[in-house]
């Protein structure tokens, strides 16, 4: 998860306390990825165990622990912006998941499974692009930021319909084709797991 | 003035007939207000298309009913019918459609002419249409000095000039990058804003959010629709 490198780039602009952090990350991110205090110090926490960041002045006054980066953590923001984002392979995706499963089932419409789901997106999408057109012009680096995270989830959501019509059409093929009949339960219990024990009452 | 543009009463379309016939559009309901912008959404062969030459007058269904600001399209002689389409409605093309002899400005006074004004005259309302989409500084230039989105927005302002107020678009976007298409949409969103209404036939999830109501068509009928909600509910959860 980037907020422990997204930390370490902002500490890399100077020393910070555990709230300003979570009010950098914040305004930088249109408030989009919500972060509490608790991750931020658990975050922090790991960041100087790792000998990324150390402890530097305590503010008596405010009571305010600053943390300032290391050599090693500033390379390790360099890493981090010149590599790419890895993508999990193994999918977890909740939609896919859910599609797999109901074209196996009996008695499922799946056209209307899918008509659903892209009606609840597209209007999802709309509203996104509402909001995007509210600040089309961004006035600042804090709007900019916002709207590319807009736009990210504005192409998400439209990945996610492009896939849903995609889906619809492989689907018609497939029962053209007669490959679509649900799949029944196998009745032949699988030999794994825990072994069937003979239950005696004796 | 009513503030209904367009309805669709039970609109069927058939091409050919008896066992050939295919049924592009079967029993479709539809309204268009002003200040709204509907897209229509489907695969290819869903009927879209034909939607949108119906709904424009330029074939009549099969069976069913047009009604354009009030006027039953199947009671109007040829004709009036020209003339409605002349001033009511205004169509932007994927491929823009513009002449490439004329400039602009000639280009977007086009329809005001053929409804009789003097050159001079519709010379005024094509320059306003033009101010509208940002493009009054290119006003004499030919649609080939023009970037395609350039062209696009001439055409919408063609669409809208004299006040016409019933925007049928066909894949408006199509021809354009991502970017160029977006600030086409804007302009199309302002002119319904400001009190047009439109059809927006496309295939582009993204274009199509910028609507108020989406469509979905399958096999020539409506099988869904999308509206967009009236609070932001979801960003306000996201936004905490």
């Amino acid at each position: 998860m980037s907020v422990r490198q997204s930390l370490l780039a902002i500490l890399n602009q100077g020393p910070c306390y555990g709230y300003q952090l979570r009010t950098e990350f914040d305004r930088r991110t249109g408030s989009s990825w919500p972060v509490n205090v608790g991750q931020i110090y658990n975050t922090l926490d790991r960041l100087e165990r790792d000998k990324l960041i150390r402890k530097s002045e305590v503010d008596t006054e405010q009571q305010n622990t600053y943390f300032e980066i290391t050599d090693a953590g500033r390379i390790e923001v360099e890493n981090w912006l010149g590599s790419p984002v890895a993508r999990s392979t193994a999918t977890r995706d909740e939609l896919a998941i859910k599609l797999a499963i109901a074209v196996t089932l009996p008695g499922v419409d799946i056209a209307k499974v899918i008509q659903i789901q892209r009606t609840a997106t597209i209007e999802t999408l709309q509203e996104l692009t509402r909001t995007k057109n509210a600040t089309d012009n961004p006035e600042s680096s804090e709007q900019l930021a916002w709207l590319l995270i807009v736009d990210s989830m504005i192409f998400a959501a439209e990945a996610e319909v492009r896939w849903l019509d995609h889906s619809e059409t492989r689907l018609a093929r497939a029962i053209a084709a007669g490959v679509a009949s649900p799949i029944p339960l196998n009745t032949d219990i699988p030999k794994r797991g825990r072994p069937a024990r003979a239950i005696s009452h004796d | 003035m009513t503030d209904e543009l367009l309805r669709l009463d039970g609109v069927s379309m058939q091409y050919g007939r008896g066992e050939t016939a295919v049924t592009a559009l079967a029993g479709v309901d539809l309204r268009v207000s002003r200040g709204e912008l509907v897209a229509i959404m489907g695969a290819s062969g869903s009927g879209k298309s034909t939607l949108l030459t119906v709904a424009g007058g330029l074939t009549p269904p099969t069976s069913g009913e047009v009604i354009v600001e009030g006027h039953w399209l199947s009671g109007l002689s040829a004709r009036q019918l020209a003339t409605l389409r002349r001033r009511s409605l205004g169509f932007v093309f994927q491929d823009f459609n513009l002449i490439p002899s004329l400039t602009a400005i000639e280009n977007v006074a086009l329809p005001l002419e053929l409804d009789g004004w003097k050159t001079r005259k519709a010379r005024r309302p094509a320059l306003d249409a033009l101010k509208v989409v940002e493009l009054a500084d290119r006003a004499d230039r030919y649609p080939s000095d023009l970037s395609g989105g350039q062209q696009q927005r001439v055409a919408i302002a063609r669409a809208v000039v004299g006040g016409r107020s019933l925007i049928l678009a066909d894949e408006p976007t199509g021809a354009l990058d991502s970017t160029t298409g977006e600030v086409v949409l804007k302009m199309l969103r302002g002119r319904v804003d400001a009190g047009a209404g439109g059809i927006l036939v496309t295939h582009d999830a993204r274009h199509a959010a910028w609507a108020d109501r989406i469509v979905f068509l399958r096999d020539g009928r409506i099988v869904d629709q999308a509206e967009a909600p009236t609070v932001t509910t979801y960003f306000d959860a996201v936004r905490g």
